[in-house]
């Protein structure tokens, strides 16, 4: 192995180990929220996409209904496309190479073909499919442990379940807060949520928030 | 939920998020490159991030209440500040908010 591609794979493997683990979350908080082990497996293997697993979850553990957690959820995805253009010119894939390619298009794996520019298309086309094929692996490993974990441990308050949820989510915002316009949406975005909590229905305040996203960018800054 | 309450969540969430996945490689780059909706986009996972965490963490159903989950939240941003890694984040709110629970 060359040393270009030797340095590909480990950065490709380090994102995919440290976030399969991440799984173990989304397997608990899942049985926390009532689905079956099949069902949380079937999430991580089909929608494969942390933030809007979480989300649709999360939603339905608030007492939200079917559709407000399903558009959640796919809003959150709706990034994915944006990388989806990104990668389709440099990975020039047909068929069901494409469908595989498209599935693996998650924020890790684009991050870390982007990240190879440096070393050339070809590390980047590496980097893009050890990472997207490593995360789904580990992060189906993981969904499985951590699945089976919350189902042996049973009432989610008593082990603290019901605060990893929210925690998890923190978790996932926090590095995205690169900037304090960004921390301001971030914020505004808390207090809009909590505002609108007692005149709307269960669940649906997370998907309102769209709004202020919406505010925040639609001029430029 | 009801079983096919969960079926129907699981199999529309899946059977979207990986059509929107699709949808990036087969649309013409042109469409998705106007300004506003690319600064939106950015702005969507922080906006709904953000709801989220307020919603599982100080909401019940309809109301605001500040619990047991609300003490696992302030650890939880106490270790995102001191940069501890994700894992120790969950586990370190869970740990908190399990202790609080069973002192109250």
């Amino acid at each position: 192995m060359t040393d270009v591609r030797r340095h590909t794979v480990r950065d490709a493997l380090s994102v995919a180990v440290t976030v399969g683990t991440y799984g173990v979350a989304f397997g608990a908080a899942s049985i926390a929220a009532g689905f079956s082990v099949l069902q949380t497996c079937l999430f991580s293997l089909l929608t494969f996409t942390g933030a809007s697993q979480f989300a649709a979850v999360g939603v339905m553990a608030a007492g939200g209904g079917a559709a407000s957690a399903i558009a959640t959820a796919s809003l959150l995805g709706t990034r994915n496309a944006l990388y989806g253009l990104q990668m389709a010119p440099l990975l020039q894939v047909k068929g069901t190479k494409r469908a595989a390619a498209a599935h693996v298009t998650i924020d890790e794996s684009t991050n870390v073909a982007l990240s190879q520019a440096s070393r050339g298309a070809h590390a980047m086309r590496l980097g893009f499919w050890i990472t997207g094929g490593g995360t789904f692996l580990f992060w189906n490993l993981f969904t499985l442990l951590g699945a089976l974990g919350a189902k042996a441990l049973g009432n989610p308050a008593s082990w603290g379940l019901d605060a990893a949820v929210p925690a998890a989510f923190l978790g996932l915002l926090w590095p995205r807060l690169t900037n304090t316009f960004l921390r301001v949406v971030a914020i505004a975005s808390m207090a809009f949520a909590l505002l609108v909590t007692s005149w709307l229905p269960a669940g649906v305040p997370i998907i309102a928030s769209v709004v202020v996203a919406m505010a925040f960018g639609w001029g430029e800054r | 939920m009801s079983p096919s309450t969960a079926w129907i969540v699981l199999l529309a969430t899946s059977a979207l998020c990986f059509s929107i996945k699709l949808f990036g490689y087969y649309v013409p780059a042109a469409w998705l490159a106007h300004p506003r909706l690319q600064r939106i986009n950015a702005l969507i996972p922080i906006s709904l991030l953000s709801a989220l965490v307020v919603a599982e963490g100080l909401v019940q159903k309809t109301s605001v209440v500040i619990d047991h989950r609300a003490a696992g939240l302030a650890v939880a941003v106490g270790l995102l500040f001191a940069k501890a890694p994700f894992p120790v984040v969950v586990v370190g709110a869970a740990a908190t908010s399990a202790l609080v629970y069973h002192l109250h």
